[in-house]
């Protein structure tokens, strides 16, 4: 695969960095990164992905664009109310970068179609708002030995990580289980502060860039909280947990499935 | 005393404090000098059985204390202890 003189140009910034090179390029250019969620998250990090050239993009989203969704998700914009989202995202990606192939996946991820979904990527970027989601992202990558990059937002706070599954600590070795419905809050209920999604989005699409160049060091067995109030970022370290129950040394989770949905997750 | 950060989702307990102080020489016993100030913080932490909510993690120094003594990792002044609960949220 060659770059034209036009792709030479709308990537030269990239393609002057010694750690990408042409050679980086042609690995973003080849990549396939599967976005769950075209919402907070997902929309800085598929806008962001989009513009590095990323190869193909994959999303999925089984939901439509709401006005309360504009104050964060700005891959969508005011004329898209009531549109799919996965619709409108893949024309905003299309207008801003013809070179990717978006793959649209009109659906919820479910412990039915999450593992042959994911097998098609190479990673998978977690934008979702629930915690079902969330864990089921975490065991499908594990089952399907894909990077995952984690991230979440609440209020003034957001966390991310980055998932090698068997290699470094899940979402699991940190939080067994999700929480019982009701006792902490989702975005719907708590608020967020909208750029946020931009700050955090943005730092899962660095940690997918890092990955499919294999430059740094990437965000594993670390969970980065952001503090927007202090604006304080804090390293927390985690560790593989040897009782983990999905990726420990006596695993009871052995195939996909799916929490409870949670009642304060409901669609709005 | 022991400096301990409050997590987003617990700071209605506490007023809207991101950090408190506590005494105790343990963790368990900073939780429980804890709730005598912010009453209801125990219960978001325990379970029935009083033992730690699954989904809530605590760091001493930024140490897993489920990699340390769990709720009976001693404290001594300056120890820093954090309350991380799992967040969802992204959309």
């Amino acid at each position: 695969m060659d770059f034209t003189d036009e792709q030479i140009t709308r990537y030269s910034r990239h393609i002057l960095l010694p750690e990408v090179g042409g050679k980086g390029q042609k690995k973003i250019a080849k990549s396939r990164i599967l976005i769950v969620g075209a919402g907070g998250l997902g929309s800085p990090a598929a806008l962001y992905l989009a513009a590095a050239g990323v190869g193909t993009i994959g999303i999925i989203d089984s939901d439509v664009v709401d006005l309360s969704n504009l104050q964060r998700q700005v891959i969508h914009h005011t004329r898209d109310l009531a549109r799919s989202k996965v619709l409108s995202a893949k024309e905003k990606i299309q207008a801003l970068n013809p070179d990717v192939t978006v793959v649209m996946h009109e659906d919820r991820l479910t412990s039915r179609n999450a593992l042959e979904l994911i097998r098609g990527y190479d990673l998978v970027l977690d934008g979702a708002d629930n915690f079902p989601t969330k864990f089921l992202c975490n065991d499908a990558c594990y089952f399907a030995d894909k990077p995952l990059v984690h991230g979440a937002i609440l209020r003034f706070e957001g966390r991310v990580t980055t998932i090698i599954p068997g290699k470094s600590a899940c979402y699991r070795c940190v939080f067994k289980n999700p929480p019982p419905p009701g006792l902490v809050a989702s975005c719907q209920e708590a608020g967020v502060l909208g750029v946020l999604a931009g700050i955090i989005g943005t730092i899962q699409a660095t940690e997918a860039l890092k990955l499919v160049l294999g430059v740094g060091r990437p965000l594993t067995d670390r969970l980065l909280d952001f503090d927007a109030r202090r604006t304080a970022f804090r390293e927390i370290k985690t560790k593989k947990n040897p009782n983990c129950p999905l990726c420990g040394e006596h695993p009871t989770i052995t195939e996909l499935f799916d929490h409870e949905p949670e009642t304060c997750a409901a669609k709005s | 005393m022991i400096k301990v950060r409050i997590p987003t989702p617990l700071r209605p307990l506490t007023r809207g404090q991101g950090e408190v102080e506590a005494n105790g020489a343990s963790v368990a016993e900073v939780i429980a000098d804890l709730d005598s100030m912010h009453p209801g913080l125990k219960q978001r932490l325990y379970d029935e059985r009083g033992e730690l909510r699954r989904f809530v993690n605590i760091y001493v120094n930024e140490e897993d204390i489920r990699f340390l003594k769990g709720k009976e990792t001693a404290l001594k002044e300056g120890d820093e202890m954090s309350i991380v609960p799992a967040i969802a949220g992204g959309r």
